[in-house]
C-alpha cells in the first residue's frame, strides 16, 4: 500500500474515497437543508394562497432596489468562490486567497445591505409585533407575510453568516498552505455550501420581492 | 466469507482478545473525547437507557392514575404532564434514537467491512448534541414540567399552555440535529465505505433497513426543526402563525408536524425490521427468503411513509377528497410491512429452528407487529377512523407498533450483539424469562385498550366514566407484569458485564462481517479490510438427496 | 371477570352506527384471518423445524417469484376493497342530508355550550329528538376540541375560528356519552357530557319546559338592531353596505375581482375582518366586531340573515 498521505482519516482507505465521502456528505447536508427552507416556502405557499391580495401589497413595501442589488452581490460571491476553487485545483496560491477575501467582502457586502434593510423595515414599522402598522386594509394578514419575510431572510442570513465564518477558516488554511491541487475538498465542499445559499436567495428574492410586481 | 487473515478459532474456551477497543484506553476522557463509532455506540446505549427508564417511569405513574375512573392519585395538570414527558423522552429520546444510534452505530461500520464512520467527529458531536437536547428535556421535566402532549398542537401549544414550551422544543431541535447528523453519516457510509466485494445486494437487510431510516432521519427531520422553531417564534412573538384570530391556520402545523412524525414512525420501526432479519436467519441457520424484496420493501416504506401524514386529520377540518388520497396512500404503505412478515415467516419454512433469547424477541416482534400492522389498517380506513381516531385504539395501535414493534426489535437486537459489544454472554435462561414476561405483560396492557378505543374512551383523559374501568385494570395490571419485564435485563446484563462467559468471536455462530472479528472489536474493528465474496446469509446447506 | 361484565361494543344509536360496525367487522375478520394464518405458521414451523439432531443444517432456501407476487397482490386487492368501502362511508358520515335541525356548538376551555334553533340553551347537554337528522355547527373560542358520541359513531375537531359541521341521525332514545377528544389542555377530561336522545314529544316538551326563549333568529334580529348593523344592511338601509337579505347560500363578487361563497364561514369572517373580502362596489367603512360580539351572538346574527327570505325572482338551488 502507498503511503498514507497526512491529510488521509484513518476511517478512509484512500484520497480518493475520502473525497467522495465528503462530498456526498454535503449533498446530503444540503438535502436537509433543502427541508429545513421546505417548511417555511410550504408556509408561505400556504398564506399566499389564501392572501394574495395581501401578499401582494406586503411586497410593495420591499426594496426592490436592495433586493436587486443583494442578488447582483450574491451571485457574483458565487462566481469568486468557483474560481477559488479552480485557483486551488491549478494550485494558484495567491490567486486562491484573493479570490476567497473578495468571496468573503462579497458576503459581508450582502449582510450590510440586508442590515440596512432592516433597519428600513423597522423604521417603517414593519417589523411584526406590537409596533407593526400596516393600511388597515390588509391587516392582520400583512404581518403574515412580513413574519414570513423576516424568518426566511433571517434564517439566510444565518446561513451566509456561517458561509461567512467558513470562507474565514479556508483564508486562513490557504495562508498556512494546506490546500493543493491533489487536497482542496474543504474548499470544494465549502463551495457546494456557498451555491446552495445563493440558490436558496434566488428563490426568495423573487418570492418575498417580486410578487408585489407582477402582472 | 472473508478470504484471507480470518483467525484461527481458538480450541477450548473462548479468551477475551488481548487489546479491544474497550481496554485500549481507559478513564473518562477517552470515553467523552473518543470518536470510535463503538465507544460512542456505548455511551448512547447508556443514555437511551436512562431515558427509557425515565419515560417509563411516567407511564408507570399514569397507569396508576388510571387505575380509578376519578382522578384521584394525581391532579389533572400533573397527568397531562406525565403523558406529555412519556411521549416525549420515549419517542425522541429512546425511539428514534434506540436502533440508529446504539446499534446502527456499532454495526454500520463492522458490517461493511469498515474501520468506522465516514465523519467520526461528526458523530461525537451527535452524541453531544443529544445530551444537550436531553439536558433542555431533563430540565423541563424536573422544573416546570410540559403538558401539551408530545404532539404540541396549536395553538394550544403556541397561546394557551402555561408549561415550558420552549425550552422543550428547544431540546427536541437540537436533538434532531442529532438525529441527522447520524443519518448523514450512515447514508454516506453506507455509500462509500464498503468493503471490497460488498456490492448492495450482498448487504446485510439490517443495513437496507438502516439506509433507508437514515433518508428519512435527513429529510423528515429539518422540517420537524422549522415547525417547532415556528412554535417557539409563536409562542414568543405572538405573530399569528397558527392564531385563526389573526389570519394564521393552526392546522398548518399539524400539516408540518405529521410530516415529519409519520415518518418518524418509520425510524422507530424500520430498523427493528433489520434487526429481525439478521436474527431470523441466524436461528433458522438459513439464507432469508426474499431478500430482494424485504431490502425493496424497506425503500417504499420510506418513500411512500412521506406521503401519508394526512391520515392523522381525517376529522381536523381537510377536505373530504384530500381524506381519500391520504387514506389510500396510507394502504399503499401497509402492503411492504405484509410482505416482510410473509417473507420473515417463509425464512421459518424448512429451517433449524431454534430459540434463543433473541429470536424469542424477534418472533414476538413479527406476532406483535402483526397486530399492529393490521390495526394500522383500521385506522387507514376513512369510516372507521371517524369512530377510533382520537381513543384509545389509536394509542393501542401505536403502541403495538412502536413497542410491540421498535422496542422488542431493539430488544431482540441488544441481546443478539450483546456478546459482540461485550465480548460476554448473559445468562439465556433469565434472557428468555424476561423476554416471556415482557410478551405476556405487553399484551394485558394494550390489547384491552383497543376495546376500550372501540367503546369510545378518548386518549389523555385522566378520569373517565366507570364503565371503562375493568379494562383499565387490566391495562395497568399488564402495565407492572411489563416494568418487571423490563427491569429483568437491566440487571442480568449488567451483571453480565462481570460475571458473563467469555462469548468468544461468533458465539451464535452467525454470518456477517461484524462476527467475523475478535468480541469486543478493537478499535480499528479489523485487522485488514475483509474481501467480500458471497452473499449475505450464506449458511451452511444441506444437499437434498433422500430427505424430503 | 370478577363478577364484572365487560361491555365489548358501544351502544349503537344513529343510523351510521350500524355500518361502521359492519365494516368494522369485517375489518376483525379480515385481521384475523391473517393473524391467525401468521401465527400458526409460525407456530407450525417454530415446532415442525426445531434444531434437533439430524436438522443442523438446513436445505437452501429457495425464493419463489411466484408466492411474492401472491402475497404482495392479494392484500394490495383487498386494500382497496376495504378503502373503496371506508371512503364511501366516511363521504356518507360527513356529507349532512337536507332537512337537519341545526344546532350550534361553542367549545370553550372546558365547556359546551349548545344552542338549539328556538333559542334553547344547555351546557354540557345535548337534548336530540329521536329520528331527525342533526346537524351540529361546531367552532370554539380557544383551542382545537373535538365532539364526540361513541354511540353516534361520529366525531369532528371544533377548530377556533372556522366552523366545522358534524351530523347524525339518533335511531335510539336514551343517554349517550360524548366527550372532547381532542387534547385541549387542564380539564381536557371534564370536558364531557350527555346526550339525550328523546321522542319527538319528549323532546318538544323538553324544549317549552323552562324560561320560554325566543328562537336564535329572533334573538338575532334585536341584536342586529342593537349593535347598529341594520343602519347599512337593513331593509332601509342607507346603503352603505349591501343588503343582507337573502345573501345566504349566494355567490358574492369581491372587489379584487374574485367570487366567494356567502356561507357561515364568509359571513362570520366578514364580521370580524370586514375588509378582508369587501364587496364589490362598496367602501371599506366597516368597523370591526371583534372582541364586540360572541361567538354565540355572532351564530345568532347567522341565524338571522339564514331566516331572511331569498330576493325576489332568485331560486335558491
Amino acid at each position: 500500500m502507498a503511503e498514507r498521505s497526512d491529510y488521509l482519516a484513518h476511517q478512509f482507505v484512500d484520497p480518493i474515497q475520502q473525497e467522495q465521502s465528503s462530498t456526498l456528505g454535503m449533498w446530503v447536508f444540503l438535502a436537509t437543508e433543502v427541508l429545513f427552507f421546505g417548511g417555511l416556502f410550504a408556509a408561505y405557499t400556504v398564506y399566499r394562497f389564501q392572501f394574495p391580495e395581501v401578499f401582494q401589497h406586503a411586497s410593495h413595501h420591499l426594496s426592490v432596489l436592495l433586493g436587486t442589488i443583494n442578488t447582483g452581490v450574491l451571485l457574483t460571491s458565487s462566481l469568486t468562490m468557483a474560481l477559488a476553487i479552480h485557483s486551488a485545483q491549478t494550485g494558484h496560491r495567491r490567486q486562491l486567497m484573493a479570490f476567497l477575501i473578495i468571496t468573503m467582502v462579497l458576503g459581508i457586502g450582502f449582510m450590510v445591505v440586508k442590515g440596512c434593510e432592516y433597519h428600513k423595515d423597522y423604521v417603517e414599522h414593519l417589523v411584526p409585533g406590537h409596533s407593526f402598522a400596516f393600511d388597515a386594509r390588509y391587516m392582520p394578514q400583512a404581518q403574515m407575510f412580513f413574519v414570513l419575510y423576516f424568518l426566511m431572510t433571517g434564517l439566510h442570513a444565518v446561513h451566509v453568516t456561517v458561509g461567512i465564518g467558513v470562507i474565514g477558516v479556508f483564508l486562513i488554511l490557504s495562508l498556512k498552505g494546506r490546500f493543493t491541487p491533489e487536497y482542496h475538498t474543504p474548499l470544494e465542499i465549502g463551495g457546494l455550501y456557498w451555491h446552495f445559499v445563493d440558490i436558496v436567495w434566488i428563490f426568495l428574492y423573487p418570492l418575498l420581492y417580486l410578487v408585489g410586481h407582477h402582472r | 466469507m472473508i478470504t484471507a487473515d480470518a483467525p484461527a478459532l481458538p480450541t477450548g474456551a473462548p479468551q477475551l482478545p488481548r487489546e479491544h477497543f474497550l481496554n485500549v484506553e481507559y478513564g473518562v476522557k477517552s470515553w467523552l473525547l473518543t470518536t470510535d463509532h463503538k465507544r460512542i455506540a456505548l455511551m448512547f446505549l447508556v443514555a437511551v437507557t436512562l431515558f427509557f427508564f425515565l419515560g417509563g417511569a411516567a407511564a408507570a405513574l399514569f397507569r396508576l392514575e388510571l387505575l380509578t375512573p376519578p382522578g384521584d392519585l394525581v391532579s389533572d395538570h400533573t397527568y397531562n404532564k406525565l403523558f406529555s414527558i412519556h411521549g416525549v423522552t420515549m419517542v425522541w429520546f429512546f425511539l428514534i434514537p434506540s436502533i440508529p444510534a446504539v446499534l446502527g452505530n456499532f454495526l454500520v461500520p463492522m458490517m461493511i467491512g469498515a474501520r468506522d464512520l465516514a465523519f467520526p467527529r461528526l458523530n461525537l458531536s451527535s452524541f453531544y448534541l443529544f445530551v444537550i437536547g436531553g439536558l433542555f428535556t431533563l430540565v423541563v421535566m424536573f422544573t416546570g414540567g410540559l403538558d401539551t402532549g408530545w404532539t404540541f398542537y396549536t395553538p394550544y401549544s403556541s397561546m394557551f399552555a402555561n408549561t415550558y414550551v420552549i425550552a422543550a422544543v428547544t431540546g427536541i431541535f437540537i436533538a434532531g440535529f442529532s438525529s441527522i447528523f447520524t443519518g448523514l453519516n450512515f447514508i454516506v457510509t453506507i455509500h462509500k465505505m464498503r468493503a471490497p466485494g460488498l456490492t448492495w445486494f450482498r448487504l446485510p437487510l439490517f443495513i437496507w433497513a438502516i439506509y433507508a431510516t437514515s433518508v428519512i432521519l435527513v429529510l423528515a427531520t429539518p422540517v420537524l426543526a422549522i415547525t417547532l422553531t415556528l412554535v417557539g417564534v409563536e409562542r414568543i412573538f405572538h405573530v399569528g402563525i397558527f392564531d385563526p384570530a389573526i389570519g394564521g391556520d393552526p392546522l398548518l402545523f399539524q400539516h408540518l408536524f405529521w410530516f415529519y412524525s409519520h415518518p418518524a414512525v418509520y425510524i422507530m420501526v424500520l430498523p427493528s425490521m433489520g434487526v429481525v432479519s439478521e436474527v431470523i436467519t441466524c436461528f433458522s441457520r438459513k439464507r432469508i427468503f426474499g431478500y430482494h424484496f424485504i431490502a425493496f420493501s424497506s425503500l417504499a416504506i420510506a418513500v411512500i411513509g412521506f406521503l401519508v401524514w394526512g391520515h392523522h386529520m381525517f376529522v381536523s377540518g381537510q377536505s373530504i377528497y384530500a381524506g381519500m388520497v391520504f387514506s389510500m396512500l396510507s394502504f399503499a404503505v401497509a402492503i411492504p410491512s405484509a410482505v416482510k412478515v410473509f417473507n420473515w415467516t417463509a425464512t421459518l419454512y424448512r429451517g433449524s429452528v431454534s430459540f434463543e433469547t433473541p429470536m424469542l424477541y424477534s418472533l414476538g416482534f413479527i406476532g406483535l407487529f402483526t397486530i399492529g400492522g393490521l390495526t394500522g389498517l383500521f385506522l387507514a380506513t376513512l369510516g372507521i377512523d371517524v369512530h377510533v381516531h382520537d381513543t384509545y385504539f389509536v394509542i393501542a395501535h401505536f403502541h403495538y407498533i412502536m413497542v410491540g414493534g421498535a422496542v422488542m426489535g431493539y430488544m431482540s437486537g441488544i441481546h443478539f450483539w450483546w456478546p459482540k459489544m461485550t465480548g460476554r454472554m448473559y445468562p439465556d435462561g433469565w434472557g428468555r424469562l424476561a423476554a416471556l414476561i415482557i410478551f405476556i405483560g405487553f399484551n394485558l396492557t394494550f390489547f384491552p385498550q383497543f376495546i376500550l378505543g372501540y367503546l369510545g374512551m378518548p386518549r389523555r383523559y385522566h378520569s373517565y366514566p366507570p364503565e371503562f374501568q375493568v379494562l383499565n385494570v387490566m391495562s395497568t395490571a399488564g402495565a407492572s407484569i411489563l416494568a418487571v419485564g423490563y427491569l429483568l435485563p437491566l440487571v442480568y446484563m449488567l451483571w453480565s458485564l462481570r460475571y458473563g462467559r467469555i462469548a468468544g468471536p461468533n458465539p451464535w455462530r452467525a454470518k456477517g462481517l461484524e462476527w467475523e472479528t475478535t468480541s469486543p472489536p478493537p478499535t480499528d474493528n479489523f485487522e485488514k479490510i475483509p474481501t467480500v465474496t458471497e452473499g449475505a446469509y450464506a449458511y451452511p446447506e444441506r444437499k437434498e438427496t433422500a430427505h424430503g | 371477570m370478577l363478577g364484572l361484565w365487560v361491555q365489548l361494543s358501544p351502544d349503537r344509536a344513529s343510523t351510521v352506527a350500524g355500518k361502521v360496525d359492519h365494516l368494522f367487522y369485517f375489518l376483525i375478520a379480515v385481521s384475523v384471518f391473517f393473524a391467525g394464518l401468521i401465527f400458526t405458521l409460525i407456530l407450525v414451523f417454530a415446532v415442525k423445524y426445531r434444531r434437533r439432531p439430524g436438522n443442523e443444517i438446513p436445505p437452501a432456501t429457495k425464493d419463489n417469484l411466484m408466492l411474492e407476487i401472491l402475497w404482495t397482490a392479494i392484500p394490495a386487492g383487498l386494500t382497496v376493497v376495504i378503502f373503496l368501502w371506508g371512503a364511501r362511508l366516511f363521504y356518507h358520515i360527513f356529507t349532512p342530508p337536507t332537512g337537519t335541525i341545526k344546532i350550534n356548538v361553542v367549545a370553550k376551555q372546558w365547556m359546551w355550550k349548545i344552542q338549539h334553533p328556538e333559542g334553547k340553551m344547555e351546557i354540557d347537554e345535548l337534548h336530540l329528538p329521536l329520528g331527525r337528522p342533526v346537524e351540529l355547527n361546531l367552532i370554539s373560542e380557544d383551542v382545537i376540541h373535538d365532539f364526540f358520541v361513541p354511540a353516534f359513531r361520529v366525531k369532528h375537531d371544533v377548530l377556533p375560528g372556522r366552523y366545522s359541521v358534524e351530523w347524525f341521525k339518533p335511531t335510539k332514545t336514551g343517554k349517550y356519552h360524548f366527550f372532547c377528544s381532542q387534547y385541549c389542555g387542564t380539564g381536557h377530561s371534564r370536558m364531557v357530557g350527555w346526550v339525550y336522545v328523546m321522542t319527538p314529544r319528549d323532546y318538544q316538551r323538553w324544549l317549552t319546559s323552562g324560561q320560554p326563549t325566543d328562537p336564535l333568529a329572533v334573538t338575532g334580529e334585536r341584536l342586529f338592531q342593537r349593535v347598529g348593523c341594520a343602519a347599512c344592511h337593513g331593509q332601509e338601509s342607507n346603503g352603505r353596505g349591501p343588503s343582507l337579505v337573502g345573501l345566504f347560500g349566494q355567490t358574492v363578487h369581491l372587489q379584487n375581482g374574485r367570487t366567494r361563497l356567502a356561507d357561515d364561514d364568509y359571513l362570520r369572517e366578514s364580521i370580524l375582518r370586514p375588509n378582508a373580502e369587501l364587496v364589490e362596489g362598496y367602501q371599506p367603512v366597516m368597523p370591526t366586531f371583534k372582541g364586540i360580539l360572541s361567538e354565540e351572538q355572532i351564530l345568532e346574527l347567522l341565524a338571522y340573515m339564514k331566516s331572511l327570505p331569498p330576493k325576489e325572482g332568485e331560486v335558491q338551488p
